[in-house]
């Protein structure tokens, strides 16, 4: 069962579409208790890095899912989700996150804010998620990124105005990705579908 | 590397997709779910729905048609008219939607831009210019294009991003359907002067069309309904002629 989690701002709808396209038991999860029992569980993305860490905190969710990586729970963030993972980010200077990878989210620096289309991938760790797709084009759509991620957890780079930017984070059951797979076409649902069976 | 973005639009009156020339003479070429699945099985970067009425009355169907057509798209999904506050992009990003487009409502408060953005992310927040050439100046037009405003459209598409616009959507309306070619010098000046994604519309009639507006243009993306309506191009079958010339496609 995978928990989709609801924290107000969100299109869940895009999520649980591609869930439901791909026959995976899910449900949306707006407070702590309604993730009981779940195997994996995915922090969506489109919104404000304040405004979210603010309802997660409120609902319960964030203190909560650190308790259930540690018990064996799969945990993905999409876009704002991955950067939801680290401690902060310079688009909420005080707000504290899951701070589950090491590493900090700060402002994209390029000709063109936010950086949004698709881009192509390039592995740098093997990464369970991925498979041998032949498109590796993946639909980016932010204006933050993430950084000083350390070597052993940076799984998937992408290039932005000539420079590597974080597009894979995680490993070992808990991973971020800055693109959306919900909107990658059959690339991204190829890995959505990975990640269950993970 | 960032692929340039095909995008194909439907304009949807009265719940079927509908084309003109110049935002008049419009005709039924179909249904638009039927059109936006057809259209993300061959190819789409992206698919673009705009409510060209816009009517309050006409509200629930634009949902309807939204939550319906999202449902099997795994593709970004941009919305567009009668979204006149932070509500009603909330109700349409929860019907499926993952970008809205404002346009009059923009003009008439830009306010709207800043809270969009800040609720939403400006990724979420595109700006539709409809623009008209007069002299050697392309000025900006609202209520499809019946009514021209003193303000370029360099100047407002300055305005709009400072004050949260994550994307810029620029329909010359003087090419709008002739199938003639992208407006390429108004593409450009906005291009040009924008920190965000613009995507040129309104004109494109032929492969060369889209090698131009990004050959000689630094558009992110091009918007086109004709010829996809006409059945003479596909998606993919654009792309691969693009790709072809050296331009950064996703294929």
């Amino acid at each position: 069962m995978i928990g989709v989690v609801d924290y107000g701002a969100g299109n869940m709808k895009s999520v649980t579409d591609a869930l439901e396209h791909l026959a995976l038991d899910h449900r949306v999860c707006g407070d702590a208790k309604s993730l009981a029992g779940v195997s994996h569980i995915i922090l969506p993305g489109v919104g404000h890095f304040g405004s979210a860490g603010c309802r997660l905190a409120e609902s319960g969710i964030m203190e909560l899912i650190p308790r259930l990586v540690q018990k064996g729970v799969r945990l993905l963030g999409i876009c704002l989700g991955l950067q939801l993972l680290f401690a902060g980010s310079e688009e909420a200077e005080g707000v504290e996150a899951l701070g589950l990878i090491p590493g900090r989210v700060v402002t994209l620096k390029a000709r063109r804010v936010p950086h949004m289309g698709w881009n192509t991938i390039d592995p740098k760790r093997a990464c369970e998620l991925l498979g041998d797709e032949e498109s590796r084009h993946y639909y980016f759509a932010h204006s933050y990124v993430a950084a000083e991620v350390p070597a052993e957890r940076l799984l998937c780079t992408t290039v932005i105005d000539g420079q590597d930017v974080p597009a894979v984070v995680g490993g070992e059951g808990v991973w971020g990705v800055q693109f959306h797979p919900e909107k990658s076409s059959e690339a991204g649902l190829a890995l959505l579908r990975r990640f269950s069976a993970c | 590397m960032l692929a340039k973005r095909i995008i194909p639009c439907l304009d949807v009156q009265d719940g079927r997709v509908v084309k003109g020339v110049c935002f008049e003479d419009l005709r039924d070429v179909g249904d638009p779910v039927a059109l936006g699945t057809k259209y993300a099985e061959s190819g789409a970067d992206e698919l673009c729905f705009l409510n060209i009425t816009a009517s309050r009355n006409d509200e629930a169907i634009t949902f309807e048609l939204v939550r319906e057509i999202s449902r099997s798209l795994f593709i970004p999904f941009t919305v567009g008219g009668g979204i006149r506050s932070v509500e009603d992009a909330r109700r349409m990003l929860r019907a499926g939607a993952d970008k809205v487009a404002l346009n009059t409502a923009a003009l008439t408060a830009p306010l709207l831009l800043t809270e969009l953005a800040d609720e939403f992310g400006r990724q979420c927040v595109v700006l539709s210019i409809d623009a008209r050439r007069s002299g050697n100046e392309w000025y900006v037009t609202t209520h499809s294009a019946t009514r021209t405003r003193g303000q370029t459209c360099v100047e407002w598409a300055v305005e709009a991003v400072e004050r949260g616009a994550g994307e810029i959507l620029l329909n010359a309306i003087d090419t709008d359907g002739v199938c003639g070619g992208f407006s390429l010098d108004v593409t450009q000046a906005v291009s040009a002067a924008v920190s965000v994604p613009v995507i040129a519309s309104g004109g494109a009639g032929s492969v060369e069309d889209f090698v131009d507006v990004f050959r000689k243009t630094e558009a992110s993306a091009a918007l086109a309904a004709s010829i996809f309506h006409s059945g003479e191009w596909t998606p993919d079958s654009l792309k691969l002629r693009l790709g072809a010339e050296g331009i950064e496609v996703r294929l």
